[in-house]
């Protein structure tokens, strides 16, 4: 890999980047004529209100003048302060953070392994019972609305059976240590579950898509030949080639998992980003939402670059 | 000696549509799944056109259900039961599906024309129009869906129009980025530099040539963008992101989750507008994976 094709990869993260700050900046202000009006619609604002409202937005002084103290704030990770809780925005995501990336870190990891293993399952016994059952189950899992999916076992084996907590990340009461730990695993099985769903069954078709593919090529024909084992070449031949394109998947999903997990959180009431974001939305907490956007885009980008680099070390047919 | 009938040459180009279709229409009966998505997809289509003569628009006002029992069970008021106000079920899943389909089917339309538009424009003009157009629905495919249609929703405001508008200009960067590629290949056959020899306009080329072959292309993605826009629809709807007024799937998933429905052990409420959800998804992305290897025969071996 030369030090060219990553600088070059690289500049593109950050132009994509640069270009999802500049666009944040116009989606204030796509607001026709005057956004504080717009956003206080019906609510009575004295002059005085309306000043300072105009002032909070950044949105005194010319355009140019509002952009380049935008993108100096931006620089500095500042982004203004919520409206809720008047707490800075970049704050309030810092501290949500961790139990979104421990959630979506764990369904992630969990649904990948299932749906590696599912469609690896299903392409090599094509056309039989497992590959017609598993591929439906993937596909009716992918039409499912994930937080409706989590409505559902929610009520079945939380409120129902009684088997875990209806929501939240932990008891009151629950101590410090190895109990501790465990009561939040216990709370986070739920969600953890749901998204684990809702994600398997894309990862599962992509595999058994791209299985499909190898198994036609010339070197499984001459794997077989050898006489090697079913198992031998199916998992030293087939599987290891057919990897690639379910990891790229893999790797960029991992940005887009984060906001996926917004109404799944909500429903649970998982103490993460997503619930910090549904409860901008009622406000509308606009600071928030902009915050999180640009957090969740930066999230993005980033997996997205770490695909693209890692995407040659594994692939030599790619290297340059 | 007999002599070929004259036919205009558009006749002949509309007369081999014409056959390609029936072909394709031919293809597409012979999947069974495809087949089973249309079907059901005929039925949540006449369910939403008759909504008015098979449920009352009446009943989804809470003023006109104070008579009603609250949360009553299938059994005790039929079809459906109750929500926590005494609405009938029924009568809000049918209407539902009246909103949920608009939603899905014009955010679809706007992100057919933009992909479409872009995708074409790329293609065929190429050089700096192809570098930032292509950016440009790159940058799309990046930025997470969901949270920049929240913001966007909560900008503009919650309405029908605008959680449409929303999903429309969010969900095309794919379409834009499967028909330059198509438009690329096109540009390349021979009919094309025909008629260009022959001294054929740019938008000649592209409104007779170019346009009718990426169409099917068109088709595949629409049936494959439709469930998308269903399932955006529906998560902006749960986060309070739709239409106040308007009865959808995704509101009536929010409203039972706010009222408590799910600790109140109603499944009767939130689970059958999930299966309504469900089963669109599925039969749209059923129809879209039949078109689509019908188009693409190489998938063929892939799918079946």
């Amino acid at each position: 890999m030369s030090a060219r094709f990553v600088v070059g990869k690289v500049l593109g993260a950050a132009a994509t980047l640069a270009f999802v700050v500049v666009f944040n900046f116009f989606l204030f202000r796509i607001v026709s004529g005057d956004p504080v009006a717009t956003l206080f619609r019906g609510r009575n604002l004295t002059d005085a209100q309306r000043d300072r409202l105009t002032q909070e937005f950044g949105l005194d002084g010319s355009i140019w003048e509002q952009f380049f103290r935008y993108l100096e704030q931006t620089v500095q990770l500042n982004f203004g302060r919520s409206y809720t809780t008047n707490q800075p925005v970049v704050g309030e995501i810092w501290e949500a953070a961790p139990a979104t990336i421990a959630l979506v870190g764990v369904s992630a990891i969990l649904a990948m392994a299932l749906g590696l293993v599912a469609g690896v399952v299903s392409a090599w016994h094509r056309g039989t019972w497992k590959d017609t059952s598993l591929t439906s189950g993937s596909m009716v899992t992918w039409s499912m609305p994930d937080f409706w999916l989590g409505m559902l076992l929610l009520t079945w084996l939380a409120v129902g059976l009684g088997l875990f907590p209806t929501g939240g990340i932990s008891d009151p009461g629950a101590g410090g240590g190895f109990s501790g730990l465990l009561d939040q695993v216990h709370h986070m099985a739920l969600p953890a579950l749901t998204l684990t769903l809702a994600y398997f069954g894309e990862y599962a078709l992509v595999m058994r898509s791209s299985l499909l593919d190898t198994m036609r090529e010339d070197y499984l024909v001459l794997a077989r030949a050898k006489g090697l084992r079913d198992v031998e070449v199916r998992n030293r031949h087939a599987v290891r080639n057919a990897l690639l394109p379910s990891v790229t998947l893999i790797a960029i999903n991992f940005g887009f998992v984060l906001s996926g997990a917004i109404a799944v959180e909500t429903v649970f009431s998982w103490p993460g980003l997503g619930l910090l974001t549904y409860d901008s939305i009622r406000g509308p907490d606009l600071p928030m939402l902009q915050g999180l956007f640009l957090f969740f885009s930066a999230s993005v980008i980033l997996f997205n670059l770490a695909a693209e680099l890692v995407y040659p070390v594994l692939d030599p047919r790619v290297r340059r | 000696m007999s002599v070929p009938a004259l036919i205009s040459p558009r006749r002949l180009a509309w007369s081999r549509r014409g056959r390609a279709l029936r072909v394709a229409w031919t293809d597409l009966r012979r999947t069974r799944t495809g087949i089973a998505g249309l079907l059901v997809l005929a039925l949540f289509a006449l369910i939403a056109i008759f909504a008015p003569l098979i449920a009352n628009e009446e009943a989804l006002s809470a003023v006109n259900a104070v008579d009603n029992p609250r949360y009553a069970a299938p059994s005790e008021f039929p079809p459906i039961g109750t929500d926590n106000l005494g609405r009938p079920v029924w009568d809000q899943i049918v209407f539902g599906a009246r909103i949920s389909l608009l939603v899905g089917l014009a955010a679809t339309a706007i992100a057919m024309v933009i992909g479409t538009l872009v995708g074409v424009c790329a293609g065929f003009f190429g050089g700096w129009v192809d570098a930032v157009l292509g950016r440009l629905s790159e940058w799309f495919l990046v930025i997470p869906f969901i949270p920049l249609a929240i913001v966007l929703a909560a900008i503009l405001g919650p309405s029908l129009r605008n959680i449409i508008f929303v999903i429309g200009i969010t969900s095309w960067s794919v379409t834009a980025l499967v028909i330059r590629s198509q438009v690329l290949t096109l540009k390349q056959r021979l009919y094309v530099e025909r008629s260009r020899a022959l001294g054929a306009s740019g938008a000649h080329v592209m409104a007779r040539h170019i346009l009718p072959g990426v169409m099917p292309l068109v088709l595949a993605n629409t049936t494959l963008t439709v469930p998308i826009a269903i399932l955006s629809e529906t998560t902006l709807a749960f986060l309070g992101l739709g239409d106040p007024q308007q009865i959808s799937w995704g509101s009536m998933l929010d409203d039972a989750f706010a009222a408590g429905a799910l600790s109140a052990e109603a499944w009767w409420y939130y689970v059958p507008p999930g299966v309504c959800v469900v089963l669109v998804v599925l039969s749209f992305s059923l129809v879209g994976r039949a078109l689509e290897t019908i188009l693409d025969p190489r998938l063929r071996d892939r799918r079946r």
